[in-house]
Parts: C-alpha cells; structure tokens; sequence
C-alpha cells in the first residue's frame, strides 16, 4: 500500500514537472514580445532593453528556466501587467471560491446521480427507472450555461429565491455563502449527476447479476445491505473513475459558471486574463488548472486502493 | 441453535421435503418449462446427490427452495424445511431462513466472493445477520470456522481478500460461509466443478465432515457420477427437468434402472476399459426443452427401447419387480432390470 502511493506520488510529481516545463516554453513560443507587451507599444528601444533585463528575458532560456523555477518554488508567480497586484493573492481569493463550488457540485452530482442511479439498476423496468433515464438525458443534453440562465431568469428574478449574483466569503457569514452558491452548484452539477447516474446505473445492474451478490443474498443478508456493502462497493470502483475524470469537465464547466453568475472566482479569473492578454495569470492559470488534474487523478488512484483491495496488491507487485 | 432432539410431529423424519416442485420461465417465446414435478426428500444427516446434464434443471430446482430465482421464475409446488413450507413464505420470512436454515455453495468460488470484501467480514457477516453478533466476535467465529473447514493459518488469512486465496481455500471460505450458523440442509451446487482433482478430494472430505460432525443434511448438484458415487448416500437423476431414477448409490450404479441413467454409466470412463480399444458409449441427440413433451417420457426421442407407450404417456416415478415399496425408483416404462428385459407389464 505504501509503496503504491509512493510510486503514484512520484509519477504525478514528474506529470507536474513537464507542465511545469511546458508551461515555461509555450508562452514563450508565443508570438509577440512580452517586453513591448509590458512596456506599451510606442516604448523606446532603451525602454525595451530596460524592461528585458529587469525580467531576465535577455538571458539564455536555461537560465531563464531556473529562474522560473526558483521563483515557483519561493511560491511566486509573478504580477499581474494589468492590475499590479501579486498572481499569488489573485489565486487566494479566487481559487476558494471554485473550489467551494466544484466541491458543492460534486457532492450535488455524486448524491443525486448515485442515488438515482442505484434507484434505477434496482427497480429495472419500473417507472423509476425511466424517471431516472429521462432525467438523465435532459441532465446530458441541455447545456447548463442555458440551464444557468433559466435558473436566474425563474428562480432568482422570477422567484426571488435565490441571489442573481455576487459571492459572500464562507468566513464572514456561512449561511449567506451557501445562498449564492448552491443555484451555480447544483447548474455545474446537473451534466456530472446524469453521467454518474449512468455509470451507476450500469455498473449496478452488471454487480446485481453478479455470482457474489446471489451469495450475499443467499446468506440471508438484509437487501439493503446487499445493494450497499456488495453490489453498490463494486459499483462504485467504476464510478470513482468516471467521477474523477469528470472533475475535469467541472473546472471547465466552473468557467462557465462563474460567468454567468459572476462569482469571482478561478474561471472568471481565466477569463478576463485571456481576454486582456495577462500573460503572468495566464501561466498561473494553466499551471494550476494542470495540477489541479494532476493531484485529482492521485486522488482517484488513491480512491481506488481504498475501495479495491487487487489494486493495493497490484502495486505491490510492480 | 438447531437441536434435533424435538420429537417429529409426522411419521417422517425428512428435513427436507419437495412435492410436486415445478419451475417454469416466462421468456420472449412463451413459457419455458425447467423443473417439473419434482418430488425429494432429504433426511437429517444424510448427502443426497442430484446428478443430471446441463440444463436439466437441477440448479434451477435448487435455487427455488430459498426463493433465490428471478422475479421472472414461477413457482409451483411444495418444500418444506423442518415442516415450514418454503415456497410462497413472505420474502422477510425467507431472508432469515436463508443463510441461517438452508444455505448455499455455488459452482464458482472465483466469482461467488465478494472481490472487496476479506474473507473474514464476508464469512462474519451471516452471523451479523442472524444471530446479531458484533463485528469483533463475528471475526473470532470466522477464525473458528475457517479452522474447521480446514484452512491454514486461519488467524492470518481471516483479513485477506478472496483474491489473495486459491480457489480450493476460496472453495473452504465458501463452506465456512455456508456453515457459520450451523444450516440444517447444505445445498452444494457443483461445489468441485471448477476445481483440481486434488483439491476437490478435499473440499468433498470437508463435506463429509461436516456430515458426520455437525449433522448437516446435504444436497449435493454435480454432473459428475465419480463425485455422486464417492460422496452421495441416495442419488436422484434429472432429466429435463424431471426425476427419472432415486435410489441408494449402490443400487444406482449396480443396477441402473432407467435407460437414461444406464446411458450416463455408460458414457462415464471405467479403469477396466481399455482406452481407445473400447469407445464410451455416447447417448445419441439432445436435452430436449421441456414444454415440447408434456405427456411423453422425455427421453424418448434419445432412447433406444423407446415405444409408442413413451410418446404418448409419461411414466410415473416407481419401484419395481416386487419391490414397490422400495427406495430404488425410476420412471421408465421399459425399465433396465437385471435378469428380465423390458417387463414392463408385470408392473
């Protein structure tokens, strides 16, 4: 077990340090000069020269490289061209924020499309099942952008339930946190809860055929614990999978999300660095959303040794 | 705990008793026949063997005593346990039967285990279920019986996975699973199939023991008649889903009555026969699906003494040539017997 979290670990750090290396030379194969970018477009060539060495862009790529790293690993990032402020406090107060949403929305998504699921592997053919399946395609087919929007224009101006947009901080007032996020949660979660309900939904049907549940039923288990502790625990080792790499399709759809809510968060912080050309946020950016990937595909394996017990001996063996 | 000292309220002794058990499947093409008037008993202590091909409906008969068949399955008939009908009894009912009264042992020991489950937990948990034991003393019975079905180092293996085991350890789990709560009928189905030879003759010692230790009346389902002749007391053989021949394992194998049952000793090797100068007897065409013969001896279109009478009626399961009272039973209208062929009329 240990040492199957060891190799893990060691591989995701590698995984980590060539984004690490693309990240340095894709913006640098960018085209343009970050120098003039920096300085405006009508700076004099003394100007330029100042700005490149201020930067260390005259100095060989090697060089430069270390640099980089020196500075990722001092924790900083660098400052933002167009507000002056440090990435590393923009990152602090937007990365919060998504990660409470994606947070919420997974377990939104986890609860609804896992339940609904089981729901449906159980009673096949009945009505429940094909509540769940209709729900599941709409969840797959209507874009939540749109959906996003219905929720505003029905349940926040219509209704009034629910705040338009705007974010208050969990620390100053929790309940009122929860208000303004659980409408843009429970939208980023509706595309993942579908995917998963499926997932469960098969993978359940496959383990209730399964010789060892007709064990555990012939035992004389309660039915409950059957589904939980032997069909669901099997299940649920396909549907990890699928969770985690939807966790990816999450910070994405968080993008969007946020947009339309105007939270200030990750993918808002995205957007408006893309859109103004912040190369320094930029970098962040990708280099937190790549480790973002890199540390929940450990989470998953690590998931997975947790509910799988042949993964634990499989990387014993190698 | 079970105790076998209550007076019998019948003049029987049987734990087990299936009258007229039928089974039958509702598929896309109609209703499929898969058991059909099946009768049995099963006495305390005793190892009944079910023999039969494939798909004669010997697992199927099986799983319907414990409700354990889908919902698609239709019942018919009557078992009871002890004197408490089984068929038909509340799903709450039968779930603390299950496991506690009557209890399993499937074919495969490579599936029939949970993967992420130990062996431990897996067995502790019958006894969690029925007679509310904490986990921490569930875990000690499970050592117990993992040492009384003959698994070594049972305080060491209590915590693995079922992967971890081999299949004839897997096999003893199974059994240690099966036997936790003291059952009063053990139903093995095909419980050596998917094992070696060597390993097999282990599991069938574990069986025995448990027999003649703890008094378990076994029903033992196997298609193999080397198994059947060295476990078995009594055999009942199936065909289509019918009982064509019950008697003693002795008399069945010295002196098969039905020709079906002559059919299947023929097709098994023998150490007497020279192999490759003396071919096993093959028995020509196919298990026929039930629902095509409902009045006829099923084996009729397979059988070479085969009469109008046995396309027409179908025989009654009986004792024979001055013994109707006897244990040895065939249905069979132009039965196999020793010194007269083809009788049929002094019956």
């Amino acid at each position: 077990m240990g040492r199957y979290l060891l190799s893990r670990a060691w591989q995701s750090l590698l995984t980590l340090f060539a984004v690490v290396v693309l990240v340095f030379l894709g913006i640098r194969a960018l085209p343009g000069d970050p120098a003039r970018a920096l300085a405006g477009e009508d700076s004099s060539p003394s100007a330029l020269k100042a700005i490149r060495h201020e930067y260390g862009l005259d100095r060989p790529l090697p060089v430069q490289f270390w640099k980089y790293i020196e500075q990722l690993l001092h924790g900083n990032l660098g400052v933002s061209i167009n507000t002056g402020s440090s990435v590393d406090s923009m990152l602090a107060t937007a990365l919060p924020v998504t990660f409470e949403l994606t947070a919420l929305a997974m377990l939104i998504a986890s609860l609804i499309g896992i339940g609904t699921g089981v729901l449906a592997a159980v009673r096949r053919g009945k009505p429940v099942e094909w509540f769940a399946n209709g729900f599941a395609l709409i969840g797959l087919s209507v874009p939540h952008f749109w959906l996003g929007l219905l929720a505003i224009l029905y349940l926040s101006v219509g209704a009034g339930l629910f705040p338009a947009s705007g974010f208050v901080s969990i620390w100053s007032s929790p309940l009122d946190n929860l208000h303004h996020i659980i409408l843009p949660a429970v939208i980023l979660g509706t595309g993942l809860s579908a995917v998963l309900m499926r997932q469960t939904r098969s993978a359940m049907v496959d383990a209730l055929s399964a010789d060892y549940v007709r064990t555990a039923k012939a035992k004389g288990l309660p039915w409950r614990t059957v589904i939980t502790r032997h069909a669901l625990r099997n299940s649920l080792i396909v549907v990890v999978t699928v969770a985690g790499l939807q966790l990816g399709e999450l910070i994405s759809g968080a993008v969007v999300t946020e947009q339309i809510f105007s939270l200030p968060g990750f993918g808002k912080l995205t957007i408006d660095s893309v859109f103004r050309r912040d190369y320094p946020v930029i970098q962040a950016v990708v280099l937190v959303t790549a480790t973002a990937y890199i540390v929940i595909n450990f989470l998953v394996d690590l998931l997975y040794s947790v509910i799988d017990p042949r993964v634990r001996v499989a990387g014993k063996d190698s | 705990m079970t105790t076998t000292t209550s007076p019998p309220v019948t003049d029987t002794s049987h734990v087990l008793e299936v009258a007229d058990l039928s089974v039958s499947f509702r598929t896309e093409g109609g209703t499929v026949s898969a058991v059909d008037k099946v009768d049995l008993r099963l006495d305390a202590g005793e190892i009944v063997g079910i023999v039969g091909e494939s798909g004669c409906g010997k697992s199927v008969m099986a799983m319907a005593l414990a409700g354990l068949l889908p919902a698609s399955a239709h019942v018919t008939g009557s078992a009871r346990l002890d004197g408490s009908e089984l068929l038909g009894a509340k799903e709450s009912t039968l779930r603390r039967i299950r496991g506690r009264d009557i209890a399993y042992i499937f074919q495969e020991p490579m599936t029939s285990l949970n993967p992420v489950l130990t062996v431990g937990r897996q067995i502790g948990e019958v006894l969690q279920a029925h007679e509310q034991l904490s986990r921490a003393r569930a875990r000690t019975r499970a050592i117990e019986l993992m040492n009384l079905v003959g698994i070594p180092s049972a305080h060491e293996r209590v915590d693995t996975y079922p992967h971890q085991m081999s299949g004839g350890l897997r096999q003893r789990v199974v059994i240690a699973m099966a036997v936790a709560c003291g059952p009063k009928v053990l139903v093995a189905d095909e419980p050596t199939t998917a094992l070696d030879v060597t390993v097999q003759a282990g599991i069938l010692n574990v069986l025995r023991d448990l027999r003649n230790g703890l008094g378990t009346s076994i029903l033992f389902i196997t298609h193999d008649l080397g198994v059947i002749a060295d476990i078995a007391d009594r055999v009942v053989v199936m065909y289509a889903g019918r009982v064509v021949e019950s008697a003693p394992v002795q008399d069945l194998f010295d002196d098969p009555r039905h020709r079906y049952t002559a059919g299947l000793l023929q097709a098994s090797p023998k150490p007497d026969r020279y192999a490759g100068s003396d071919r096993l007897q093959e028995i020509p065409g196919l298990v026929p699906v039930l629902s095509t013969h409902p009045d006829a001896c099923t084996f009729a279109d397979r059988c070479a003494n085969a009469s109008a009478q046995c396309r027409t009626s179908e025989p009654p399961l009986v004792g024979y040539a001055g013994e109707p009272q006897g244990d040895h039973l065939a249905a069979c209208w132009h039965p196999n017997i020793s010194g007269h062929e083809e009788n049929a009329e002094e019956r």
